[in-house]
């Protein structure tokens, strides 16, 4: 499949070699436009998926889907310079990266650390083939940054277990097809220690599927109602009980691709201009509204550059630094944080450039939806772990400061406060 | 500082680190802040021994780089310079002696080996013409030049036996080598932030200079020029990030000795969320350093904004740091009986030579505009 019958590895030069003469035969080029403003309508969303689905399997069938992941479940077995090679040699093509995340990273990369052998060979071919998309059953209505607090709940019935509760910010959940899961089986025990991980089919009567609105009018996220809904005990991911452990890999691996040093991803989501040589989206709207003489436009063009480098070569370093050894696992906070406040400052150096067409704007007006973008600007320090976590991460597990105080530890789950249930939101 | 470095690298930072350790510990350091040089001549001469001055030097012209890549050999030197708030010539004497390996001929050769030796001190004069329209103008006679203009600040000129003048002539830059004494040359030593490092202001009235003097480049000045900057920019980003890395590392020290209400420093959410950005700050400093290194290194495409978006990172951002960690240390990080502010001094002074990171945020933009209209 990978192209060579040798034992040996293919070495990452001829590896690449021959990526770069099949991807223009394959695949389409890369648009930088396409989805930067959401996906449109369900129908055109839909179209996406398909598409998405059809080029994984494109990519698998020509034998460079899953460069990281073992042959054994479909992947290829290289290295990550394999794969960071191959995103460099992929970028002017159309790539499906949605589905790296959370797919590859983290469900797959769970389900390669603790799934069981069933797990891996049903799950880890169909995620590559495009076949199975995946989503992330983690936070709930009660609290978003603290899951091991999750109260949706399973109760053993003899092989199976019955599930009731809800999950939340599950991106295209109703276009997805299996949910990792985590629900609380022990409320007599510690926090931590009453955890358990499930897949979970989500297109099924028990499950209901709601959509929620953002304000840049994205629907994409959703929340689940789980009620009564009976899972075999064959679809658990770890030991009862002792889903933290699962849990704590399932936050790495989501770091790790939220910094962009995941070895499971394949291709770079086309983001405003975060690579090197990527598209400057705010040089680009300097020019075409005749700012580039400006001297402060300039100055602002400049730091948004300055920001975005800054980004991509610490991502590297971290990402270089955590694979040798240099660095604690932990250390993919560090790239975490810089992607969360870099993020912040290049929309509002957006907000600044677009003008008042930010926030009134004409048909084809190039700063149309620089507005929209500073309203979502949190959207990056809070999804995927907010900032106050990832420097919580940073001095508690990277410097070795004191750990936070907390009331959860060492009682019972049930005795642990909670707050109300949480309501809509409408203020009174 | 690159993650990892080759064996012979680590041995290279070991032997460099532990030289300054005992022959220029702090309090050393401290001692010189008083003398009119700043370094002692000796001390000089036994780092150009380490191979300090020699790095971005040929083998052929009697230098040599531990690696095979001297400009990240040298980060090496000047990320413990900045460790340490090491005295001496490093950054006027490097520039300087690369310039005369790549463009000079046989009249500079002798300068050359003096400078790789540690024997003699040499720096750039006219940097200005690196970053703008520079100030000193060059006028061809029948025999050479006759500079006039000034140059300011430039460091260690007052301690230099020969100034590599960089100069404006007509549409084209020129660049050549003078013995500091020259007749038209005044230079007037100036009062500066840093304890050890000492700066002046060249003055050019009329002053000969002989047509051997010049360097009979291959390049375009302009490319000369460019060169010279970017050398002086990895050593000033390797610098910074040591100093920053120093400070960094003794207030985290202190944040967990220092009690106050019952607790420590490091025990407090705001603080520790502070703490937190300032290793990001480092963390990604070290990455831009070591990326424009080996940019510099390659003679990459595109490295004249990796240039200068390291310098706008690193000297907005770890300045800052340093200002973070004056403020966590509380008054006495105001005092001159801590060391805190001789790597303050350190810092500001790279921050705010060879261009702010002000300029060179705005030069960032200006050659990425030149890049998309082109």
């Amino acid at each position: 499949m990978t192209g060579t019958t040798d034992e040996a590895m293919e070495s990452v030069e001829s590896f690449v070699a021959r990526a770069a003469a099949w991807l223009p035969e394959h695949l389409a080029p890369a648009d930088p436009t396409r989805f930067e403003n959401g996906f449109g309508s369900d129908d055109e969303e839909l179209v996406a998926v398909a598409r998405m689905r059809a080029t994984q399997r494109t990519i698998f069938d020509g034998g460079f889907a899953g460069i990281c992941f073992p042959k054994e479940y479909g992947g290829l077995g290289l290295t990550p310079a394999h794969q960071k090679a191959f995103d460099e040699v992929c970028a002017p093509y159309e790539m499906p990266t949605l589905i790296n995340v959370p797919t590859f990273v983290p469900c797959g990369a769970v389900l390669l650390e603790f799934g069981t052998e069933e797990q891996k060979r049903t799950h880890l071919p169909a995620m590559l083939k495009g076949e199975e998309l995946w989503m992330q059953f983690l936070s709930e209505p009660s609290g978003g940054s603290d899951v091991a607090g999750a109260l949706t709940t399973a109760v053993r019935d003899g092989d199976e277990w019955v599930l009731n509760g809800s999950k939340v910010w599950t991106t295209g959940a109703w276009w997805s097809d299996y949910g990792l899961c985590l629900v609380r089986t022990n409320w007599e025990v510690a926090k931590h220690r009453g955890l358990s991980v499930f897949i979970i089919k989500i297109r099924q009567p028990d499950i209901e599927v709601q959509r929620i609105e953002m304000i840049n009018g994205s629907r994409e996220f959703c929340q689940e109602f789980m009620t009564d809904l009976r899972i075999s005990d064959r679809e658990r991911v770890g030991d009862v009980d002792d889903g933290w452990t699962v849990g704590r890999r399932w936050m790495f691996h989501e770091r790790s691709a939220m910094g962009g040093g995941s070895p499971y991803t394949s291709g770079k989501p086309p983001s405003h201009g975060a690579g090197v040589g990527g598209r400057d989206h705010l040089l680009e709207l300097a020019r075409d509204t005749g700012q580039l003489d400006d001297p402060v436009a300039l100055d602002l063009v400049g730091e948004a550059r300055t920001l975005r480098r800054a980004a991509v070569e610490l991502s590297a370093r971290v990402g270089e630094g955590i694979a040798t050894g240099a660095m604690p696992d932990t250390a993919a906070a560090v790239a975490r944080l810089m992607s969360g406040v870099v993020n912040e400052r290049i929309r509002t150096i957006g907000l600044d450039l677009a003008g008042s067409s930010a926030v009134a704007w004409g048909e084809e007006d190039p700063a149309a939806h620089f507005g929209t973008e500073f309203l979502m600007r949190q959207s990056g320090s809070i999804a995927g772990g907010n900032l106050e976590m990832a420097r919580n991460n940073i001095s508690e597990r990277v410097l070795g400061m004191p750990r936070e105080r907390t009331l959860d530890k060492d009682v019972p789950f049930r005795e642990v406060p909670k707050g109300p249930p949480a309501s809509g939101g409408t203020t009174r | 500082m690159e993650l990892t470095l080759d064996d012979d690298q680590e041995f290279f930072r070991d032997t460099t680190l532990r030289f300054l350790s005992t022959e220029c510990p702090i309090a050393r350091v401290r001692e010189l802040a008083t003398s009119d040089d700043g370094f002692d001549p000796a001390y000089w001469r036994q780092g150009g021994a380490l191979g300090w001055t020699s790095l971005l030097v040929p083998e052929a012209l009697g230098g040599g780089s531990v690696s095979g890549a001297g400009v990240v050999d040298l980060t090496i030197v000047a990320d413990a310079f900045g460790r340490h708030v090491a005295p001496g010539p490093l950054g006027p004497t490097n520039v300087v002696a690369a310039a005369i390996a790549r463009a000079g001929g046989q009249a500079h050769r002798g300068l050359l080996d003096e400078l790789v030796a540690g024997e003699t001190i040499a720096t750039w004069c006219g940097a200005e013409h690196a970053l703008g329209p520079g100030t000193v103008a060059a006028v061809r006679t029948t025999d050479g030049f006759v500079l006039s203009g000034h140059s300011t600040p430039v460091e260690a000129a007052a301690q230099s036996s020969s100034l590599l003048v960089t100069a404006r002539a007509g549409d084209d830059l020129v660049q050549c080598i003078v013995p500091a004494d020259s007749e038209g040359i005044t230079i007037t030593p100036l009062a500066g932030l840093d304890v050890v490092r000492r700066f002046a202001r060249v003055d050019f009235t009329d002053a000969v200079v002989p047509a051997d003097a010049v360097l009979a480049s291959e390049h375009p000045a302009a490319d000369d020029v460019g060169q010279q900057l970017l050398h002086a920019l990895v050593m000033q980003s390797a610098v910074l990030v040591g100093a920053a890395e120093r400070v960094f590392d003794f207030t985290v020290e202190w944040a967990f000795d220092r009690y106050s209400f019952g607790r420590p420093l490091a025990s407090y959410q705001e603080l520790k969320h502070r703490f937190a950005d300032m290793k990001l700050w480092l963390e990604a400093s070290h990455a831009l350093a070591s990326a424009l290194a080996r940019e510099v290194q390659a003679d990459a495409q595109g490295v004249g904004e990796t240039a200068s978006i390291t310098k706008a990172y690193l000297g907005t951002y770890l300045v800052e740091l340093m200002q973070d960690c004056v403020q966590m240390h509380g008054g006495i990080g105001l005092t001159t009986d801590h060391d805190l502010h001789l790597y303050l001094r350190r810092a500001v002074t790279e921050r705010s030579t060879f261009a702010t990171p002000a300029e060179h945020c705005r030069r960032v933009a200006v050659l990425a505009a030149a890049e998309a209209a082109a």
